[in-house]
Order: C-alpha cells, then structure tokens, then sequence
C-alpha cells in the first residue's frame, strides 16, 4: 500500500484551536505526524517591553483563557520573589482557592471535549452543565467568569467574606456529586473503554525523556506534580499527587476526573483553614534581576522567566507553557494508531494552543 | 440509565431561554464600565494604568472616551481612581451591530470658569 | 538564579551525561544581550529542582543542537530560530524557520531582537 498524506486541522471538529498535523497513512494506520503551528501566534513575550510589569498581568492572563488565574499567579510569584515581597498569608489561600477552583472547571471543560471527541455527547453536556456552577462561583467571588484579574503583584484584590465561603462550600458539595455520579461513565463504560483503552500508550521511560508535563506525565505513572513545591499555601495542605500507570488515552482522562475530585477537596482545606488578616501588601520599587517560577496548571507545568533592569518594562518575559512541553510526546505517540484514533488521541493530551504559541 | 431519563424528564431545564430570561448580575460582578462624568476630575490615571489602553482622556476638550470593545473588564481603572467615579456595573454589554466609543464631556459650571480666569 | 555555564562544545557531551543522569529537558530560554550576541539559558529538571545553564553566543554563528540527545528540544530550538534568527544544526524536525511564519514570506527578519539583525543564513554574498 501506498503512503498517503492526510492534512489534520487547522480547522477540525475535534480541536477547539488551532493546529496542523500532517499524518502520513499507511493502510489507515498512521506511520508518521508532524505538527505544524503558526495560527494564533500573537507575541504576547514581546509586548513586555510596552506595557510596565503591572499590566503585564493582564496579559499573561491572555496567554490562556482557561488557566488565566495560575498564569497570573506563577508571573506575580516572580516578580514578588525579585521584588522582596511576602504575600500575606490570607491572601496565599485565597490564591489557592482560586487556582483550584480553575482546575476544576478546567479539567470538567476537558472531559467534556474528549467525551465529545470519541461521539458521547450527553456526558459533553452533563460537564459542562456541572461546570457552570464553577463560572457562577468564579464571577459572584471574582468578578469575571473566565479571565478573573484577582493577582496583583503582592497580593489579591478580592477577598471572601464568610457567607461567600459557606456558598461556595455548598456550591461544590454539588458539584462532587454530579461529578461523581459521572465516575462510573469515566471509568467502566464500554463505549469510553473500547475507544480509548491501550489507544496512545506513552511509557514511563518516554514521557520522562520526551519532557511530557501534567496529567500527560502522571498518567505515565511518574508522580511529579509542582505543587509539590509547596508555593503559596500548599505547604498546610494535604495533597499527593494523582498517578495511573497505564500510560494511554484512558488513564489520562482517569487522572484528570480524580484530579477534579482532589481539587475539590483542596478548595474545602483551604476554606476551612483559611486565616485572618491582609489579602495584599502595597509594593513599592521596581524589580531588578532575574528569575525562574515554576507552578502546576490545569495542563501541567508552567515554567516563567522573567528578567527586570529596575525600570518598569521587563527585559525579557519567557514562558513555558505545559502544551509546549506535550507537542513532543503527542507526536511520539501517534505512529501505529489508526486514523479514527487520532482525534481522541489529540484532545487527550488536553492541547492549548494558545498556550503553546502565545 | 433509566433513573437519569426519569430524572430529566421531572427536573428543571438547565438552560434559560436567554433574552426573554436573563439572570441578574451577580453582586460584584464586573460587567458595563461607565463613568459618573461630573465627579470625574479628568486626571487621567484610569488611562494610565489600563493594560488594554482603551480610555482616552483629554482635558482640553473636556473629554473621557472609552472603547468598550477593547475593554477586558479587569477593573484596573476601577480600583485606581482617585473620586471613585468609574463604576462596574453587575449586567453586561449588549452586542451591538455597530462599534462606538462611549464618550463623556464634562460640563464645567460657568461658576468654576470665572475661578479658573481669575 | 544559580546557573552553571557551557559552551557550544561541551553542550552535548553535557546533554548526554545529564540525560544519564536521569536528567529532564524542560526548556531553552534566548535573551538578547546587545547589537551582537544573544544569550542562551537550559533549564534541566530532575526530581523537582531546577538547574540552569549559560551561555554567550555570537548573533551570526549557528549552534549545535540538542535534539538528537533529547528529542523535546526541537520545538524550542526551531522557536527560537523564528524569533532570533539562530540557526540550529542538525535538528531533528527542522521547520526551518516557519514554526510561526509564513513559508512564502521572504524572511529576514529577527522580530524578538530589538536591534533587528538579518538572519545568517539570509543575508547576500558580498558583491
């Protein structure tokens, strides 16, 4: 048999953004893929140098819609390290809340992608009917459905009163039920077993050499999470890392619906040992000097360098977005799977591709 | 299985019909930015510190314009200004066929220009 | 920031004896330092620490590559390329510098450089 050359995307039903893969077939198995990118390409490192470091939190919110909350955070982290500055520890825990709480909606977005992805489109909308809980809890506390603007270099600018708390708390008591109700369909349907079951399999030994990063890493069976560096209040909070060692499409999606269940969790410790006090201290200067900052996004994790020269426009911002880190494995994992396979194969990595080109 | 069709049969829609029902604005909600003109001192400082630099200001002619369609709706000019003029409110814009600028003249009492003069 | 530094020779044998060493690559940071030369930072992950190494390149020399040791570089490297105008030497996946642009553009421009300089490779014979 002859090889064919079949064009994937950019346009696809299956990709909410953009990418291109080249897929060369083989008798309907694919022998080799070639990503290609290009398509929402926006610059966004480069406008450090118009906008002073304050706003730039505005905009490395814009890196990516979906964890705006933690892009925000990881580049506050840094210029908070440069700066000298201690986050009040209220505001640490709010900061986690937050987090934790766009991980949720985050991984219930995802799940209902990839249920879509492989044609089940019913537990498409039960996540994403869960989700809106998730979005009214973000703009009733934050402001914002997606893109919350709650990080300010030293602190956060909403606080939660405790009615707030005791609604949120509510809030997700349903939410872990819904979601739970859906575990079994995650986990032991025939249909979500028959397409992704064995489908994409990444061993340990090549997600870790090919750099994969997030659930696409742990599903490999290596525990390697960044919260694990216990930044702002992870320290107080009992947490391990979700792992399967499987390796394919499924174990993927498996780690992804527990992580949700565990970031439940984490928003009620943090509730309940959420401590008095500021949620900001006011700074003042400028930053000088350089470093690297490092936080776990819904995707995996996000590495951010940033260098100041003591005026209020950057050197250089540089970021490392999780999907940048998954593209390797992605197109290490597709020869030898059927072509109906790839599109669940793609979403399974949970690409952002806003994220990847910024 | 047939618990869950049951269910959805007697339990209530999850959508809302949307312009005929809409859900009021949560309370601290950022939605349609406006400015209360007359307490508005035209310093500047929300054109300053907007990151996505959609207010203009111009205290010649008495101006402050704003373009809601390159507004983020962070709050920025919200929170940093001075007479605490800038104001949020819960609901959000409408979508509108064609792109304008909101733009607000000050009025200067004749009283406070004979000050100015003299 | 602690970082070691290397050089363009040492920079595989490094990438070798790191990888042995159980060593992950994590990325490749480009800073532009002056009108010529750029600077070039990997960062190598291992059981959550960090390590960082340097070094100061010339703008109009290309580098070798670290791809065929670790096979996740070649993104960052053929980025880099677009936005610097470094060229990579044997790269496993080269897009030769249309990662994010325009296959049809006549490319000659560096757009993350703040003092544009033309691309090595793009730049005429002297007449």
């Amino acid at each position: 048999m002859s090889k064919t050359i079949v064009p994937f995307g950019p346009q696809h039903p299956v990709l909410p953004e953009p990418i291109h893969l080249s897929l060369t077939v083989e008798d309907e198995v694919v022998k080799e893929a070639v990503p290609a990118f290009g398509y929402v390409h926006r610059g966004l490192e480069k406008l450090a140098e118009k906008r002073d470091f304050h706003q730039m939190i505005q905009v490395v919110e814009r890196v990516c819609g979906i964890c705006s909350m933690i892009h925000a955070m990881c580049y506050c982290q840094g210029l908070e390290h440069l700066m000298k500055v201690e986050v009040p520890r209220r505001g640490q825990f709010l900061r986690v809340i937050w987090s934790e709480l766009h991980r949720i909606h985050s991984h219930l977005l995802w799940l209902g992608l990839y249920a879509d992805a492989f044609g089940f489109e019913s537990v498409f909308m039960q996540f994403w009917k869960i989700r809106e809980r998730i979005m009214d809890i973000n703009e009733a506390t934050a402001g914002n459905r997606v893109i919350v603007s709650v990080n300010q270099v030293g602190g956060v600018r909403r606080d939660l009163s405790p009615s707030k708390c005791d609604w949120i708390l509510d809030e997700l008591n349903h939410v872990e039920k819904e979601v739970k109700a859906l575990e079994s369909t995650m986990s032991n349907n025939y249909t979500v077993k028959k397409r992704t079951v064995g489908k994409g399999i990444l061993t340990r030994e090549m997600a870790y050499e090919l750099g994969a990063a997030g659930p696409t890493l742990r599903a490999s069976g290596i525990a390697q999470d960044m919260r694990q560096l216990q930044y702002e209040a992870f320290d107080e909070l009992d947490f391990e890392p979700v792992v399967e060692t499987d390796g394919d499409a499924f174990a993927r999606g498996l780690v992804r619906f527990k992580e949700t269940i565990q970031s439940i969790d984490l928003v009620r410790q943090a509730i309940a040992r959420l401590p008095q006090g500021d949620t900001f201290v006011k700074v003042k200067g400028k930053p000088e000097g350089e470093v690297v900052q490092r936080v776990e996004q819904p995707r995996g994790e996000c590495l951010y360098y940033i260098k100041a020269n003591g005026t209020k426009f950057l050197d250089r911002l540089r970021i490392r977005t999780p999907t940048f880190a998954n593209i390797p494995p992605l197109a290490a994992m597709l020869p030898g799977m059927e072509l109906a396979d790839v599109p669940v194969l793609i979403l399974s990595i949970d690409p952002c591709i806003s994220c990847t080109e910024r | 299985m047939i618990k869950n069709i049951f269910k959805n049969f007697v339990s209530k829609s999850a959508t809302r019909p949307y312009p005929i029902e809409v859900r009021p604005g949560f309370k601290n909600a950022r939605g349609e930015l406006d400015n209360k003109v007359s307490e508005c001192t035209l310093c500047g400082i929300c054109a300053k510190k907007c990151p996505s630099q959609c207010i203009t200001v111009s205290r010649k002619e008495n101006l402050w314009e704003l373009n809601p369609f390159a507004c983020v709706y962070c709050g920025i000019c919200v929170d940093a200004c001075p007479k605490s003029c800038l104001v949020h409110y819960t609901e959000h814009k409408k979508p509108a066929r064609v792109k304008t600028n909101l733009v607000l003249k000050k009025e200067i009492s004749p009283k406070l220009k004979v000050v100015a003069n003299a | 920031m602690q970082s070691l530094e290397i050089t363009k020779e040492t920079l595989r044998q490094e990438g070798e004896r790191l990888k042995a060493e159980g060593f992950r690559f994590v990325t490749i940071t480009c800073l532009e330092l002056d009108e010529t030369s750029l600077e070039l930072i990997y960062h190598f992950d291992k059981d959550l620490e960090i390590i960082h190494y340097r070094m100061q390149i010339p703008k109009d020399a290309p580098m070798p590559s670290l791809s065929p040791v670790f096979f996740a570089a070649f993104l960052v490297e053929n980025e880099i390329y677009d936005q610097f105008g470094i060229k990579f030497d044997d790269l496993v996946l080269d897009f030769g510098g249309t990662l994010y642009l325009d296959d049809d553009d006549d490319i000659t421009a560096t757009p993350f450089c703040k003092f544009g300089v033309k691309r090595a490779d793009t730049v005429p014979d002297a007449e």
